[in-house]
């Protein structure tokens, strides 16, 4: 049965290698098959979206059908990795940044370049370098599809009762030393069981009553909380993509980790790291314990659906070297053991096409790659009651992103950093002390 | 459940032809048949060839390559693995003590004094329930913030704690939720041991004026042994294996403080492809097993009973 199965994987592997040279035969033979696709994405709230292009793609490909299957995030890689070693993964499924560099190196994934050669897509019409995060040494390995940035949200009636205004989320600042007017309105926000606020001299830490904020830092990247900070300033995780040295033993990271941590820590402002590890920032933010939380633009409608009370989005803080978030994106990659490459390739197409983004768009779940249909997404959102122009102004500003850390080895990278990440947080030991050493690990594997 | 050894082969190849002739022992393979051949397909040849995926350097879609002991030799260097080593081993010795005894206080307390049988199926409840079903449950009954034990140790006075989330109290919480599912079925294991001790000692030992204490030391535990065994090395071997409650729970954290040795082989074996190093750290706690199981074979005399 192994044998087989290896054989199988082989002869498939071939065809693949064979199939960028002979596209339009392919496309030939696959005019006249109906086929039906398998496609893989982890996003439920991303569903109705997808079936819409779904829809839309078989009127125009009558021949070509796409069966979505969607499962939560762990589940659905460990799917993919036990897929792609059975040889039954899904043809197309949605990627992403921390994900793909593993397969590539174990060659899962199909180089579309030459199919993007061939049909003269244009890589150029999305959002900033959102294509160049999905190419290595001249190969491609997907089309984005959306991007997504990050903001600070807020529990309306807290901001009210502690005497706060929208208005200050658009000037706040932050730095590693004091904090910043950030750490004062997180201060301000946070009430202990006697009502006093953080910066009353009576206040009692022992005994909060309401956060001022809810942000976990025992996380690899930190796309939604300590890298916002850590980039603010000017310190980055490498140097350039597909870098092969990290920079955790920079004093701007080390400072800028420990004054986050003793933000719950040493002040009791920011909600305990046990809790917002056990239950996500966005329960214990929709819990009303905490007053502020910060997350990416792919939970705006989760919040929409979940939260009961007024809430509204602001601006990041901004830093020493001003206000940054990560800029992380999707693609749509093919399998190499797809046996319907030519029709795969036709799909990852038409969902990196203006058609397919508008419709995604319109939907107001995420903000799709191509800026025209980003637009529509947000005044989709708008028509829901959601203002969410600070994602939109974080992307459009000028070095208001940094792109995702893509590496290899990324697996043993999340393992040790996060490791490293909860230690300074619970304060097992000081940021001076684990970052350095995590550092030297990971800088170890390359 | 008889674990007792008495006959004494004298003349085992006479003894060995005639019930061949007599087709027992053929008729005796026969019946095996079915457990060997599972035993084989499903363990045999997975182990052996687990043996040798060790000795490679392998991530299941390119050909598995030959490296020798290179995995052992990276293994012993390894300090995460012998962090995993300790971490399990804690948890072992969390778990097993204190299941032990508290199943034998209910074993004896239902011996001694609880008649009917259908007190005795309460015991089996909580083993009935399904791993992660239990794990899963454990995880909101402890949560910090919305569990119902935090919210009794508020009511009382008592400052919440973390349980999972706290890499001290992780491990013990972990134990905790495996003891309250296993030792119902720990207890019952020993009342059934505790039935085949003759009744009559008992009676002699009330004549004489023994308390309930000295029968216990003095007729019930040394009777107990080779039940005793086969429960400590079940539950030993069993602790060793804790994977589902920390997959469910805590994933390994907070700071690796739960990543015990299978948590560690499944990362390196599923998450990072690295299935020959894997399979090595396996092979190495399938050794370690088998001495730990060799030791109290022969430390508790599993052999004797004292009843024969």
């Amino acid at each position: 049965m192994v044998m087989d199965k290896k054989l199988n994987r082989r002869t498939i592997a071939a065809a693949a290698a064979a199939a960028p040279f002979a596209p339009a035969l392919l496309k030939s033979a696959a005019a006249q098959d109906a086929v039906t696709l398998r496609y893989g994405l982890w996003d439920a709230n991303q569903l109705p979206a997808y079936q819409a292009c779904a829809d839309a793609f078989t009127e125009a490909n009558p021949n070509i059908t796409i069966e979505i299957e969607q499962l939560a995030w762990d589940d659905y890689w460990t799917n993919i990795q036990t897929g792609m070693l059975s040889g039954s993964n899904y043809d197309v499924f949605t990627n992403h940044l921390a994900k793909y560099p593993e397969f590539v190196s174990l060659g899962q994934i199909v180089d579309i370049q030459p199919f993007v050669d061939e049909d003269g897509v244009d890589t150029t019409q999305y959002e900033g370098e959102l294509a160049d995060l999905w190419s290595r040494d001249g190969a491609r390995y997907g089309l984005p599809k959306d991007w997504d940035t990050v903001a600070v949200i807020y529990n309306e009636d807290m901001l009210t009762t502690a005497g706060l205004e929208p208005g200050v989320f658009a000037e706040w600042t932050w730095n590693p030393d004091d904090g910043g007017s950030f750490r004062e309105t997180v201060a301000q926000l946070t009430l202990d069981e006697n009502g006093n606020n953080g910066l009353s001299p009576d206040f009692d830490r022992d005994n909060v009553a309401q956060y001022g904020l809810a942000m976990g830092l025992g996380d690899a990247y930190g796309q939604t909380a300590w890298s916002l900070f850590a980039c603010s300033t000017g310190w980055r995780f490498m140097d350039e993509p597909w870098g092969e040295e990290y920079h955790f033993d920079d004093e701007r990271v080390i400072q800028s980790i420990q004054s986050l941590a003793d933000l719950g820590l040493v002040d009791g402002f920011n909600a305990p790291e046990e809790e917002v590890a056990s239950l996500n920032v966005e329960t214990v933010f929709s819990a009303g314990t905490a007053a502020l939380i910060f997350h990416g633009s792919w939970m705006i409608n989760w919040m929409a659906d979940n939260i009961t009370f007024p809430f509204g989005f602001g601006n990041l803080p901004t830093g020493p070297e001003g206000r940054i978030c990560m800029f992380n994106g999707l693609a749509d990659s093919i399998w190499t053991g797809s046996e319907h490459q030519a029709e795969s390739w036709e799909w990852v197409k038409f969902l990196g096409s203006p058609e397919a983004q508008q419709i995604v768009g319109g939907t107001a779940v995420v903000f799709p790659a191509i800026p025209a249909a980003a637009e529509t997404a947000l005044a989709a959102f708008q028509e829901k009651g959601l203002d969410v122009t600070p994602y939109l102004e974080q992307a459009q500003q000028e070095n208001g992103t940094f792109l995702f850390p893509i590496a290899d080895n990324a697996s043993e990278y999340t393992a040790t950093m996060t490791a490293a990440m909860q230690a300074v947080a619970l304060g097992e030991a000081p940021a001076a002390e684990a970052l350095p050493e995590a550092n030297e690990d990971i800088n170890d594997l390359f | 459940m008889d674990m007792s050894v008495t006959s004494s082969a004298s003349q085992p190849k006479r003894r060995f032809l005639h019930e061949w002739r007599r087709g027992e022992t053929l008729a005796a393979w026969l019946f095996m048949l079915p457990a060997l051949i599972g035993f084989v397909v499903f363990f045999g040849f997975p182990a052996a060839r687990g043996f040798y995926i060790g000795l490679t350097e392998w991530n299941l879609l390119t050909e598995p390559e030959y490296i020798g002991l290179e995995n052992y030799r990276e293994l012993i260097q390894d300090d995460e693995f012998w962090h995993s080593m300790w971490v399990t081993l804690y948890y072992v010795l969390l778990n097993i003590p204190l299941q032990t005894v508290l199943a034998l206080v209910i074993a004896v307390v239902f011996d001694r004094f609880v008649r009917g049988s259908g007190w005795r199926s309460l015991l089996l409840l909580p083993w009935l329930m399904p791993n992660v079903v239990v794990a899963l449950l454990f995880l909101w009954i402890l949560d910090p913030g919305l569990g119902i034990v935090n919210e009794f140790f508020e009511a009382v006075g008592l400052p919440s704690q973390s349980f999972l989330g706290s890499v001290d109290q992780a491990m013990p919480s972990i134990a905790g939720i495996n003891i309250w599912r296993h030792v119902g079925y720990t207890a019952l294991l020993l009342i059934a041991g505790m039935q085949r001790i003759p009744r009559d000692l008992y009676d002699a030992g009330a004549l004489d004026g023994a308390s309930e204490v000295k029968m216990f030391r003095d007729i019930t535990l040394p009777l107990l042994r080779p039940i005793m065994v086969f429960v400590l090395i079940t539950s030993i071997v069993g602790s060793f294996q804790i994977f589902d409650t920390i997959a469910v729970t805590t994933s390994g954290g907070p700071v690796d403080a739960t990543r015990v040795i299978y948590w560690y082989i499944y990362q390196e074996a599923f998450e990072r492809f690295n299935f020959g190093y894997a399979s090595a750290a396996s092979i190495i706690l399938f050794a370690i097993l088998v001495v730990v199981s060799l030791v109290q074979l022969r430390l508790l005399r599993a052999n004797e009973s004292d009843l024969s």
